[in-house]
């Protein structure tokens, strides 16, 4: 079998290694499968996978989070629940095994956050449910937990699944400080950072403010740019400029 | 067919499938780079969303609703439009062996394409009928074909301008999908129920 698993994933073992080694459970190895993806390898802004279903839920630091957290379980437990039944799938019908293991996991998440937080729930409407055709957690059930061991996948998993989570964070921040002047809006810790003081019930932050610790707030004017769809496209086209530009492997020379 | 129109007006330039709601957004990038093999997954899409529609539909209405299994949508959706893009598939490289050359390659990529599957879920979540959904398949469809051949042409000029190297490709492809979303948000003031004959009221 692991014969099998070498030729069809092209990776060849190394030969001066005993096959029999053990290797421990938390290694160099496995701690590249959980940094790689965050920068040198990451799904967005790198291999260009999975920018579908989420894009538009990051005008908020909030729900990008929550998308975020879904799409690590989903990532992490599908590769693992593909890896363990890597041998006994036919070839023929892989995909539509893939899809119903996804499918399954993001029903799962579904109904947990309609009873957690039914608002963020509403919020997302149906990204949630189009985490199952978001490309990294098929891309990396293909590429990686197909031909690997199941712990081995499970952290390629929550590596790619942090590694795209990491940017919607960051395009979440960017888009709501600079669109609404707060931070985790819609949070039980609600921040208005910069924004004009308006409802100060809403952010545990301004009613220091009001008491005259900081006339630092209020001087913001909302830049509704941000706040439209195309922003986030803008914010990920600059993160990807400063990255290659850091980085000139990684440049498009077609 | 007023109603029927509107939305289809509607769903193909207001509210854009690609630059309004991000759906389908891979491919979009990925594929854009020609515009032959642009307009091969744009008709693709076209089809397979003009197809799955109506079938989830009559799946929804009469089986998930009448069962009260609404939460195996996203399970039997994603079914479905898996083995329709593979009966598709069959069937058009049966009968029509030029449209299969030209569509071949771009068929089994469209099972994992956003906009297929959350066409779908708009579909539920705005409580279309048969017609509605029919006309957003057909007009989400012409939205995105429009969208990615747009790019794709824009790509093939920008080739040979003067990019910084940092941004050609990939960081020069999300800047005009952000400036075309800007350019589409410009139709937002478009009145459907113009083409519905002033008879329908707005759709939401």
């Amino acid at each position: 079998m692991a014969e099998s698993t070498e030729l069809r994933t092209g990776v060849v073992a190394d030969p001066k290694k005993p096959v029999a080694e053990k290797e421990p459970l938390f290694g160099k190895k496995e701690k590249i499968l959980i940094t790689d993806p965050l920068l040198d390898n990451n799904p967005i802004t790198i291999q260009v996978l999975g920018v579908c279903s989420a894009l538009a839920v990051t005008s908020l630091v909030y729900p990008s989070l929550v998308m975020a957290v879904a799409v690590v379980f989903v990532c992490a437990f599908s590769s693992l629940l593909t890896s363990l039944m890597r041998n006994i799938i036919p070839k023929a019908v892989r995909l539509i095994v893939q899809l119903v293991i996804i499918a399954t996991l993001v029903t799962l998440v579904n109904e947990a956050l309609k009873v957690l937080a039914f608002p963020v729930y509403k919020q997302l409407s149906v990204y949630i449910g189009l985490i199952i055709t978001n490309c990294i957690v098929m891309g990396r059930l293909e590429a990686f937990a197909m031909a690997n061991k199941p712990w081995r996948a499970f952290l390629d998993g929550v590596g790619n699944g942090l590694g795209y989570g990491l940017i919607l964070v960051a395009v979440g921040v960017v888009r709501e400080l600079f669109g609404k002047g707060s931070l985790f809006a819609g949070s039980p810790i609600a921040m208005n950072i910069i924004g004009p003081s308006g409802d100060t019930t809403q952010y545990w932050i301004n009613t220091a403010a009001d008491s005259g610790i900081g006339s630092f707030f209020g001087w913001y004017a909302n830049n509704n740019l941000m706040v439209l769809p195309a922003a986030a496209m803008f914010v990920i086209a600059v993160f990807i400029w400063i990255q290659r530009s850091y980085n000139s492997k990684l440049v498009d020379v077609s | 067919m007023g109603e029927f129109l509107n939305i289809f007006i509607k769903s193909a330039f207001i509210e854009n499938m690609v630059l309004a709601y991000f759906l389908g957004m891979c491919s979009f990038l990925a594929v854009s780079k020609t515009l032959s093999t642009a307009t091969g997954l744009g008709l693709a899409v076209i089809f397979v969303l003009g197809i799955t529609m109506p079938i989830n539909w009559v799946i929804n209405e009469y089986v998930l609703i009448p069962a009260e299994l609404e939460f195996l949508r996203f399970i039997l959706f994603i079914a479905v439009i898996a083995s329709t893009v593979q009966l598709v598939e069959m069937v058009v490289e049966k009968f029509s062996p030029g449209l299969y050359a030209a569509l071949g390659i771009f068929l089994p990529l469209i099972t994992v394409n956003c906009a297929i599957l959350g066409g779908s879920l708009f579909m539920v979540s705005r409580e279309y009928n048969l017609t509605e959904s029919i006309a957003f398949g057909l007009g989400g469809g012409l939205g995105w074909f429009l969208a990615i051949i747009a790019l794709a042409a824009i790509r093939e000029r920008i080739r040979y301008s003067n990019v910084p190297p940092a941004l050609r490709g990939l960081g020069m492809a999300f800047l005009i999908t952000g400036l075309m979303g800007i350019a589409f948000l410009s139709l937002t003031g478009i009145d459907p129920t113009v083409f519905a004959g002033w008879s329908g009221t707005v759709a939401e």
